[in-house]
Order: structure tokens, then C-alpha cells, then sequence
């Protein structure tokens, strides 16, 4: 009895402090993702970018932290004010929630001990995403609404919408990845990959998902939901200090997880050819996801800083008429190639 | 253990439905379903049925609720000064309802026993074995309900166009 005792005690410790690892991990990259699309969007435009706070302006993020933790904290007053206050919360909330059924290696081996580098291991992991994914508008639509201001509201719905549109050609190209593996969970998908990447099986896959997952970053070119030059500053046009500071955090965030994601279902997650993810104890794993991830998150500043914005109707026809279509062409052709060429 | 979750969900569930049912404001009323619709889904996990606890909150949390909200932020049915009903529509809205409760225990008080074995095998509800029996044993009910979610959809777009020319 008390050897079960034990052991589910040191599952709990274990699974406790890769939880606070992640946290602090994501928090961090998401935090220095802000300074890297400052540094980038300064290169592309020929600029410096942050060079006072600190050497090369490495200090940025916490200079930006403080101003946000210290500036007033303002409340409309007519706003519904538990779902104001509430809002910013829920958003980070499943923002975070996410890199739970990521694997981010194999084990780690410190102390003599194995660590299993995956909060959560189930049998479902790539509907947890998609469900937190379509979770996630919750935030926006609230804060817009309780905010009790028009542009506010236009900025909730446009994004609303958009997030409802995209989800469905994200869930259809994700069935034809589900379909090469047989699985739904996300480390079955990673471990089929050791040898080749699913993004050779699924390059069409791979640019719709693409597309798919910047629309829900609400990323440049689709940021219809903030778009400064129509709305002021749509959704948290009412927002201020750290509830503001958050619905910008959760969106690196989710640009961030949605990096990994991607690395993980169509990159290969920890694999690279002629590595192994068990070298240096385990740690070259998450190396190499990282990299994978950082990568990621470069491209879609690239593209951020490369295209301009889209109108509204051209994101909803590009939407409904384009991609849901491909995907499922995208759907067909993998069960084919499944049923005649056996994968 | 399983036992004192399952009584806390379960006191959750009728809190947040009645919360639900009592909120003046239909935003409320939305964001309390969404509520009883996660503890619901908490419901599932306990029954190990993660595959259904996931695609209930994908569907209900996350999209009908989703179109339900904004129907609500764009008619803006927010005010609580919204025109009341009279009371006799309230009082025989509550006679319906009751029926409809009654006739529901009514038929399933003993009607429908189901032998649920204890804990079988605790992998009935993953997503392997739903899908073996759902394209084995119920797959005529399985495609007759796809068919009926196509000719749903086909409606509609037919409904959604503007000017619409049979």
C-alpha cells in the first residue's frame, strides 16, 4: 500500500515540476519571441530594432514587462466587469494548456532518475489541440463583448468568425495526417517519424495547416481581429496594463505552441536524420523541437513582416472556398494513396 | 476516490445548469451551459470515454456554443429590459416542461437496463474500440445518421442563400 503510495507520489512530484518547466519555458520564448519579432520586423525594414535595454537590446522583454505590470489599470465603466476581468484569464488559460500532451523528447535521465518528457500521454492528444484551439475564441469573443465598445465588438466578431471558419480546414487536413497513422496521439505520430517526416506524405497537408494556424494566431496577414488602420485596436481596444499585456502574451504563446505542433506533426517532433534524441541524456530532444519550433516562429514573422493584410471577405472566400475544398481533395488523395500504394 | 469526484461534478453539474436556467442575462445563461458542458465532459473522462469528453467540448463548448454567443453579441439581446413574457406563457411553458420530465424518468425508471460491466478492461470508451464498434455493429445507423447530417447541411446553404431561385 504505502510502496503505491509512494510511487504515485513521485509521479505527482515528477509530472509537477515538467509542468513548472514548461510554464517557465513557454513564458520565456514567449517573452523573447516579442524581442525576436521586434528584431526581425527592424531587419526587414532596415532598422535596429530594441538597442537601449541592455547589450543589443537583450534586456527588452522585461523593460516591457515592468511598464505593463505598472501602468494603470483601467476599467470601462460600463463594461461588464466579471467578464472583463475574466477574459484575458481564460485566453492565457488555454493558451498554456496545450503544451501539455506535447512530447517534447523521449526520457531524460538526471539524477539517476528517468524523466518522461510529456506531461500527459493520451490517446487522444491531437483533438485535446484542436479542442483547445476552438476554445481559445472564448477569450476574444468576451473580451470584446464586455468591453461594451463598438470597435471592440466588430474586432470579437471578425475574429470569432475567422476562428470558426479556419478550424474546420485545420481539422480536415489534421484527418488525412490521423489517417497515414492510425493514431490520434501526439507521441504515436512523432515516433512514426523516425525515419521519414510526415511532410513528405503530406506537402499540401502541411501548407493548409500552415495557413490554417496562422489564421487562428490571428498572425499577420490574417490579424483581421486587431487590424490598427480599421478598429483602433479591435478586441482589447479597451484593455490596459497586464490584462492587456496578457491577451498579447497568450498570442505569442499560441504562435509558439502552434510552432511546436507543427514541428511535431509534420517536422518529425524530435527527430532529425543522424541524431539521436536519447544523446546527452535525453536532452537533444527538446534541442531539436525547439529548434524545429524556433524555426517555425521565424517563418511566420517572415510572413508577418512579407504580406499585407488581407480584406475581410477575401479571408472568409479564402477560407470556406479554397481550403476546405483542398483539404479535402488533400483528404481523398491520402485515402487513396493509402488503399492502392499501402502508405 | 472516483466516487467523491463523481458527487462533486455531479453537484457542479445541477449548480452551473441551474445558474443556467435563473440568469437574466442570456450571456450568463450562455457562459453557465459552456460550464455545465466542461463538468460534463469530466463526467466522461471518469468513465474513461476521453474521445467523447474531447468531441463534446470541440462541438458543444467549442462551436455551437461559439454561434450561440454571437447570435447573442450581434441581435446585442444582451439588455436585461428585454420584453417579458406574459405569465400565462411562463406558466404553461413550466406545465410542458414538467411533462416532458415526467414522461422522460417515467420511461427510463427500469426500461432500459443496460449491463454495464464493471471497469471492462477500462478501455470501452477509447477511441479504438468506439470506432471498431461503431463501424462493425452500428454502421447502418452510423451512415443513416451521416446521411441525415448531409441533407442537414445541403438545408441549410439553401436557407443561408439570399435570393434564392428553385
Amino acid at each position: 500500500m504505502s510502496l503505491i503510495l509512494l510511487y504515485s507520489l513521485g509521479l505527482i512530484f515528477e509530472k509537477a515540476v515538467l509542468i513548472i518547466v514548461l510554464f517557465v519555458v513557454t513564458l520565456g520564448v514567449a517573452a523573447y519571441a516579442t524581442y525576436g519579432e521586434r528584431k526581425i520586423a527592424a531587419f526587414f525594414q532596415d532598422r535596429l530594432g530594441p538597442s537601449n535595454a541592455g547589450p543589443w537590446g537583450l534586456l527588452q522583454p522585461i523593460a516591457d514587462g515592468v511598464k505593463m505590470f505598472t501602468k494603470e489599470d483601467f476599467v470601462p465603466n460600463q463594461s461588464e466587469r466579471w467578464i472583463y476581468v475574466l477574459a484575458p484569464g481564460a485566453f492565457i488559460f488555454v493558451a498554456l494548456m496545450a503544451s501539455a500532451v506535447i512530447p517534447w523528447g523521449t526520457t531524460l535521465t538526471l539524477g539517476g532518475l528517468n524523466w518522461s518528457l510529456q506531461v500527459a500521454d493520451v490517446n487522444i492528444g491531437i483533438l485535446y489541440v484542436v479542442g483547445l484551439a476552438s476554445l481559445g475564441v472564448y477569450g476574444i469573443m468576451l473580451g470584446g463583448w464586455a468591453s461594451n465598445n463598438k470597435f471592440s465588438l466588430y474586432g470579437a466578431i471578425r475574429a470569432s468568425s475567422q476562428m470558426i471558419s479556419y478550424e474546420l480546414a485545420m481539422g480536415l487536413s489534421l484527418i488525412a495526417i490521423v489517417m497515414l497513422s492510425g493514431s490520434l496521439s501526439l507521441k504515436t505520430i512523432v515516433e512514426q517519424q523516425s525515419g521519414m517526416w510526415n511532410v513528405v506524405y503530406q506537402p499540401l497537408g502541411f501548407i493548409l495547416f500552415l495557413t490554417c494556424a496562422l489564421a487562428e494566431c490571428n498572425r499577420a496577414p490574417f490579424d483581421m481581429a486587431e487590424c490598427e488602420t480599421e478598429l483602433i485596436g479591435g478586441y482589447h481596444t479597451e484593455y490596459s496594463a497586464m490584462k492587456l499585456g496578457m491577451f498579447l502574451f497568450a498570442e505569442y504563446i499560441n504562435m509558439f505552441i502552434s510552432c511546436t505542433v507543427i514541428s511535431c506533426i509534420y517536422f518529425g517532433g524530435y527527430h532529425f536524420p543522424g541524431l539521436d534524441p536519447n544523446w546527452l541524456g535525453g536532452l537533444l530532444g527538446p534541442i531539436i523541437l525547439l529548434s524545429k519550433s524556433f524555426f517555425f516562429i521565424f517563418v511566420f514573422m517572415w510572413i508577418r513582416w512579407t504580406l499585407p493584410r488581407f480584406r475581410y471577405d477575401q479571408l472568409m472566400h479564402l477560407g470556406w472556398k479554397s481550403l476546405i475544398p483542398l483539404a479535402i481533395v488533400n483528404m481523398m488523395l491520402t485515402g487513396a494513396g493509402i488503399l492502392w500504394l499501402g502508405k | 476516490m472516483a466516487q467523491y469526484i463523481f458527487l462533486t461534478l455531479a453537484a457542479l453539474s445541477i449548480l452551473t445548469a441551474l445558474g443556467m436556467v435563473f440568469s437574466k442575462n442570456p450571456v450568463h445563461s450562455v457562459l453557465y451551459l459552456i460550464l455545465t458542458f466542461f463538468v460534463i465532459a469530466g463526467q466522461y473522462i471518469l468513465l474513461n470515454a476521453q474521445f467523447l469528453a474531447v468531441v463534446h467540448i470541440i462541438v458543444y463548448a467549442g462551436a455551437i456554443m461559439v454561434l450561440f454567443l454571437f447570435v447573442l453579441m450581434l441581435l446585442n439581446l444582451s439588455k436585461e429590459t428585454e420584453p417579458q413574457k406574459s405569465t400565462t406563457w411562463k406558466i404553461s411553458a413550466c406545465i410542458a416542461a414538467g411533462m416532458l420530465l415526467v414522461t422522460m424518468v417515467g420511461a427510463l425508471r427500469g426500461g432500459i437496463q443496460v449491463n454495464i460491466p464493471e471497469n471492462a478492461s477500462g478501455k470501452v470508451g477509447l477511441v479504438e474500440n468506439l470506432g471498431m464498434v461503431l463501424f462493425t455493429d452500428f454502421v447502418v445507423p452510423f451512415e443513416i445518421a451521416g446521411i441525415l447530417f448531409l441533407a442537414a447541411m445541403v438545408g441549410a446553404v439553401l436557407v443561408g442563400k439570399r435570393d434564392l431561385q428553385v
